[in-house]
């Protein structure tokens, strides 16, 4: 069954993509390869897997503002998340998606615990819409 | 978020798609801190101006930007000199990388300050609504100033720059800015009671982010500026009072009773001074203001140094001092403008810095890779002055 789940929109634009869930918040500063699209902080929830591509969901930014750019250098090198999802936008990750024309949602109606790995996900940020396909 | 029909044009790209991501990133924020509008502001401070911050997806970024700021703005220090990087060890490759984000923000309009004490330089006055940067300088405007302005990030002022405006949160709003917790420093006839580097750097270590109130202490301005400067180092205090001193403090509507307390004592300010030896002496964290200048020119006039010391400078107080700089330069200090102790590459090589600023006192471990000692100005120059 699809469903869709209700959020804020932040960044706008809409793309489609596997899901990847990270429990942990994300430095994309010295968190994330901005060559590969690979987490590579040490003990990370996602460590060494890749968000490229990706719907990357995850509860909200941390480190420095300088993250946002790094969100623009996975852009440019082809190895943006299709899509974010926070719990709580802050101002390094809704910056960063808005520079690299990342669509980005937040505060889902709904737990993002309920979101697996692996579902195709639509991400609309103009609506403020998760569309999950079945 | 509140928008008028101006900033939905420019939110709509009707002036262009530079325009329309600055807007953009503005309503972005103001959704994330639940603004109700934006208020305009009247002058900018832009970090991420360091090549050794932004990097070079930075530099694309802003080379890719099409339109120019629209109220007066300068840049936090960069990691070099404009003039004479060369006299103080900057790598060619570095100083290449820096000159090209130089070039990219004057492309946008932005003044070409590179400093934390940009108040030296515009007249920026009580209750003005500002897009600033620097730790230090937030500090100093909302608290010394009684202007108004959150902790901005570089695309977050940037874009405030270009639109002329800024969400309205936080520390725009008045009642956001009573303070949280009083402070008391305990007094005496110690030498270093009166460090205000030293004093800021134990309160911001202890309240973290909240607004202290300063209940029996009456620094001067350069004193509020070290004192603010350091707990916004140590801590993340962008905005303090100080009781009787400071602008809002003097309000009907101010609130004096904060539900917290705490002392410092004189101990734990002494305890942060020791004799050991340095290789080089570091002052101007944040920036001299004139009179700091003219107090080292007197301290250093017909003296030699023996010990490498550096004195950092906003360019355009450099150019407005010029006797002082000179009498300075005769010692054998360098007077160094846009660039700062922490962050440029010059201070690297010692590994035993001498300052007489709380901030630099709390960064120098970290972004220099040196230990750092702290003392008066007037001991800076006497160790200066010493074999």
């Amino acid at each position: 069954m699809s469903f869709t789940i209700q959020c804020r929109g932040i960044s706008k634009g809409k793309a489609k993509g596997e899901i990847i869930v990270s429990k942990d918040p994300i430095s994309f500063l010295s968190g994330v390869d901005p060559e590969t699209g690979i987490v590579m902080e040490k003990g990370h929830a996602i460590e060494g897997r890749s968000i490229a591509g990706k719907v990357l969901v995850f509860p909200h930014g941390k480190g420095s503002t300088v993250g946002s750019y790094i969100v623009y250098a996975l852009k440019k090198n082809g190895k943006a998340p299709a899509a974010i999802v926070n719990n709580e936008a802050e101002t390094i990750i809704a910056t960063g998606a808005i520079i690299a024309d990342l669509p980005m949602v937040d505060k889902p109606s709904q737990d993002i615990n309920s979101l697996k790995d692996g579902m195709i996900a639509e991400v609309d940020g103009d609506e403020g819409v998760i569309l999950i396909e079945d | 978020m509140y928008l008028d029909s101006e900033d939905e044009k420019v939110l709509t790209g009707e002036y262009g798609e530079t325009r329309q991501k600055m807007m953009e990133i503005l309503v972005a924020l103001g959704k994330v801190f639940n603004a109700e509008n934006l208020i305009p502001i009247s002058s900018a401070q832009v970090s991420g101006a360091s090549y050794k911050t932004i990097g070079k997806w930075g530099l694309e970024w802003l080379n890719n930007l099409d339109a120019r700021v629209v109220v007066p703005s300068v840049l936090n220090p960069i990691g070099m000199p404009r003039e004479g990087w060369q006299n103080i060890d900057i790598p060619r490759e570095f100083a290449d990388n820096q000159n090209k984000v130089i070039n990219a923000y004057k492309r946008l309009g932005i003044k070409m300050e590179c400093t934390c004490t940009p108040y030296y330089l515009n007249i920026t006055n009580y209750g003005d609504h500002l897009a600033w940067s620097e730790s230090s300088a937030v500090s100093y405007a909302n608290s010394v100033i009684g202007a108004r302005t959150n902790r901005e990030g570089g695309p977050s002022a940037l874009a405030a720059a270009m639109i002329g405006k800024t969400p309205n949160y936080g520390l725009h709003i008045f009642k956001n800015r009573m303070p949280e917790i009083a402070v008391e420093v305990e007094g005496g006839d110690n030498i270093h009671a009166h460090h205000y580097g030293a004093i800021g750097y134990l309160t911001g270590s202890k309240v973290g982010k909240k607004i202290p109130l300063f209940t029996n202490i009456r620094p001067s301005r350069d004193q509020l500026k070290a004192l603010g400067a350091a707990m916004a180092a140590s801590g993340a205090v962008a905005l303090y009072h100080v009781k009787g001193i400071t602008p809002e403090t003097k309000l009907p509507t101010f609130a004096e009773e904060p539900p917290e307390k705490i002392i410092i004592e004189q101990s734990e300010i002494e305890a942060l001074f020791n004799d050991e030896g340095v290789d080089a002496v570091a002052v101007g964290c944040p920036h001299c203001s004139p009179d700091e200048l003219m107090k080292l020119s007197d301290l250093l006039d017909g003296k030699t140094v023996k010990k490498p010391f550096y004195i950092f400078v906003a360019e355009g107080v450099m150019d407005s001092n010029r006797k002082y700089v000179s009498k300075i330069e005769k010692s054998g200090a360098k007077v160094i403008s846009d660039t700062c102790i922490v962050v440029s590459p010059a201070m690297d090589k010692f590994e035993r810095i001498m300052v007489d600023s709380g901030k630099a006192f709390a960064y120098v471990p970290n972004m220099c890779g040196a230990t750092a000692k702290i003392g008066s100005v007037e001991e800076c120059v006497s160790e200066a002055l010493r074999e």
